[in-house]
C-alpha cells in the first residue's frame, strides 16, 4: 500500500532520516518503536509528507508523494493521521470537528465538476463529437446530511454523541483523542497514522484510546503507530520497527522482536523499557 | 469661573440652533462612519497581507507577495496618516483622473493605513494560534487556504479583539485630520461654532469630552466582547 524507498530527510545540516526502505501492505498493524529523537516522527510525518522528504520516494497507490507536482491533498484524504496532542479544531464543535473535512471535500468536488460541466457543454456547442458530463449525484445538502449521519454513528460507536455540540475545551484527553481517531475515520482512509497517541494521556484514559485502536486493527483496517506502549505494540502489531538514529535497526514480527531481539542496541532499549 | 460661565452659556443657546447641532451630529456621523468602515476595510487587507505574509515561501508568487507586502506596510506605518490623506486626495485623485467626496477619499485612505497596522495584529494572531491546528487540518486533506480560513484565522481573530479594538480607537481619534482634506468630522464642526462666535474656549473643551466618551463607549464594548467571548471558550 505505502512503498518507502531510499527516504532520507534532513534539517538544515541535520541528517535525521539516512536512507528508509519498508513496504506497508494493506491490513498491517506496522508499530514504530525507539529512542527519542531517532526519528520516528520524522518518519511518520514523512508518509504523509507532512514532513517533504529530501530525497526518496513514498509511492502510495501508484504515485510518489515526494514528488511536488502530485496533488498531496487529495492523497492526504485517504491517509489519516492522529496526533499526540489530539490537534482537535478548538474553534469547531464535535460534530463540526468530525464533518468539517467530509462536508469540504464533498462540497469541492460537486463545485470542480459543475465548472468541468460547464466547459465542456461550451466546447460540445463546437465539437461533433459530443464529450461525456461528469455525473453529479449529490446535492450539496446531501453531502452536509451523509455527512452528518455518518458522524453520529461514529460518535455513537465511541459512546460520545452527546458531546456533539460541545467544544473540545469542556473534553478530557481520552475523551479528545477518540474523538480526534473517529475524525480521521470520517474520511473513510484506507491507512491511518498515530504518532504516540497515548502518550499526552492521563493513565487512566490510555486505556479507552488503546480499546479503540485495537477495534480499528481488528477490523482490519492498516495502521502505522509510533508508541511507547509495548504491550500494545505486542498485542496487535503485526511487524515492529526499531528506528535509531535514523534507519530502520531491527525489522520483524512482535515475538521474535521482543522474545529474541538481534542487535545489541534493541537489547539495551528494551531492557529500559520493558 | 464666571468667564467659563458665561461661556457655556453663549455656547448652549448657539448649539441649540437646528444648524449647529445638526453639524454636530453629521460631524460624529462622519467620524463614525470613517472609522468603522475604515476598520472594516483595514481588517480584510490586514487579514490577506498577514496569510501572505506567513504563508510557507516555496513559490516565487509567494516571494513577490511577500515583498509587495512589506513595501506596502512599510509606506503606510512610515509615513503619517495626514501626508497619506494628502496623497490620497490631492495627488492620486488629479493622477488617475477620479473625482470623489471627500468622505470616500478618507474612509479609503483610513481603510489602507489601517490594513498595515491590523497586519500586523493579524499575524502574530496567526501565529499564537498552535501549529498543530494548521497540521490536523492539512492532514484531513485541507488546502492551506481552507485551513487558514476555516481553522487558523478564526482563532486568530478572536485571540486579537482586544488589540483589534485599541485600533479602532486609534481610528476614531485620527479622524480630527479628515478636514485637511475638507471632510466634515467632530473637530470640524465644532470649530464651525467657534469660527462664528469668535470663541473657541467651550467649544473645544465641549469636543474633548465628546471624544472621551466615544472612547469609554467603545472601551466598553470591547470589555463586553471579550467576556462574552471567555464565555463561550467554557461553555458546556
Ligand atoms: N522541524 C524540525 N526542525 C529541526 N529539527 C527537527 C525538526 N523536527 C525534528 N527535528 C529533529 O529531528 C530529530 C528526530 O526528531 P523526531 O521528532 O522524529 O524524533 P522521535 O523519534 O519522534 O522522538 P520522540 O520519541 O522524542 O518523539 C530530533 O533530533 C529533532 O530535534
Ligand atoms: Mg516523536
Amino acid at each position: 500500500m505505502i512503498d518507502v524507498i531510499n527516504l532520507e530527510k534532513s534539517f538544515g545540516n541535520v541528517e535525521v532520516l539516512k536512507g528508509i526502505t519498508t513496504t506497508i501492505d494493506e491490513g498491517e498493524k506496522v508499530v514504530i518503536i525507539g529512542p527519542s529523537g531517532s526519528g520516528k516522527s520524522t518518519f511518520l510525518r514523512c508518509l504523509n509528507c507532512m514532513e517533504d522528504p529530501t530525497s526518496g520516494s513514498i509511492i502510495f497507490e501508484g504515485e510518489d508523494l515526494a514528488d511536488m507536482k502530485v496533488d498531496i491533498n487529495v492523497h492526504r484524504r485517504h491517509i489519516g493521521m492522529v496526533f499526540q496532542q489530539f490537534n482537535l479544531f478548538n474553534n469547531k464543535t464535535v460534530l463540526q470537528n468530525i464533518m468539517l473535512a467530509p462536508v469540504h471535500v464533498g462540497v469541492s468536488d460537486i463545485r470542480k465538476a459543475k465548472r468541468k460541466n460547464f466547459f465542456t457543454n461550451i466546447g460540445n456547442i463546437f465539437r461533433k463529437e459530443q464529450r461525456d458530463l461528469i455525473k453529479i449525484d449529490k446535492t450539496k445538502a446531501q453531502v452536509i446530511e451523509e455527512a452528518r449521519e455518518n458522524a453520529y454513528i461514529l460518535l455513537n460507536r465511541i459512546g460520545l454523541a452527546d458531546k456533539a455540540d460541545v467544544y473540545p475545551s469542556t473534553l478530557s484527553g481520552g475523551q479528545k483523542q477518540r474523538i480526534a481517531i473517529v475524525r480521521a475515520l470520517a474520511m473513510n482512509p484506507k491507512v491511518i497514522l498515530f504518532d504516540e497517541p497515548t502518550s499526552a494521556l492521563d493513565p487512566e484514559m490510555v486505556g479507552e484510546v488503546l480499546d479503540l485502536m485495537k477495534q480499528l486493527a481488528d477490523e482490519g483496517m492498516t495502521m502505522v503507530v509510533v508508541t511507547h506502549e509495548m504491550g500494545f505494540a505486542r498485542e496487535v502489531g503485526t511487524r515492529i520497527l526499531f528506528i535509531d538514529q535514523g534507519i530502520i535497526l531491527e525489522e520483524n514480527t512482535p515475538k521474535e522482536f521482543f522474545e529474541n531481539p538481534q542487535h545489541p542496541r534493541t537489547k539495551e532499549f528494551l531492557s529500559k523499557v520493558l | 469661573m464666571e468667564i467659563l460661565l458665561n461661556r457655556w452659556l453663549s455656547f448652549w443657546e448657539k448649539i441649540q440652533n437646528p444648524g449647529v447641532y445638526g453639524e454636530v451630529l453629521k460631524g460624529l456621523r462622519n467620524t463614525a462612519y470613517i472609522a468603522v468602515v475604515g476598520l472594516i476595510i483595514g481588517i480584510v487587507i490586514g487579514t490577506l497581507i498577514a496569510v501572505v505574509r506567513v504563508v510557507p515561501k516555496y513559490k516565487r508568487i509567494a516571494r513577490i507577495l511577500d515583498k509587495i507586502c512589506t513595501v506596502y506596510v512599510a509606506f503606510f506605518r512610515g509615513t503619517p496618516m495626514v501626508v497619506q490623506l494628502l496623497l490620497g486626495y490631492y495627488v492620486m485623485l488629479p493622477l488617475l483622473n477620479i473625482t470623489a467626496d471627500p468622505l470616500t477619499v478618507c474612509v479609503i485612505i483610513f481603510g489602507l493605513n489601517s490594513g498595515a497596522y491590523v497586519s500586523e495584529i493579524m499575524r502574530g494572531g496567526i501565529m499564537s494560534v498552535d501549529i498543530g491546528q494548521t497540521e490536523a487540518g492539512r492532514a484531513l486533506g485541507l488546502s492551506y487556504a481552507t485551513t487558514m480560513k476555516k481553522i487558523v484565522v478564526p482563532q486568530a481573530v478572536k485571540n486579537i479583539i482586544p488589540t483589534l479594538g485599541n485600533e479602532f480607537i486609534t481610528l476614531v481619534k485620527e479622524t480630527s485630520i479628515v478636514s485637511f482634506v475638507g471632510a466634515l468630522d467632530l473637530y470640524k464642526a465644532f470649530r464651525n461654532i467657534g469660527n462664528s462666535t469668535y470663541e473657541y474656549m467651550v467649544p473645544y473643551l465641549m469636543m474633548a469630552i465628546v471624544y472621551i466618551i466615544l472612547v469609554l463607549i467603545i472601551t466598553l464594548g470591547i470589555k463586553l466582547i471579550e467576556r462574552r467571548l471567555r464565555r463561550s471558550d467554557r461553555r458546556n
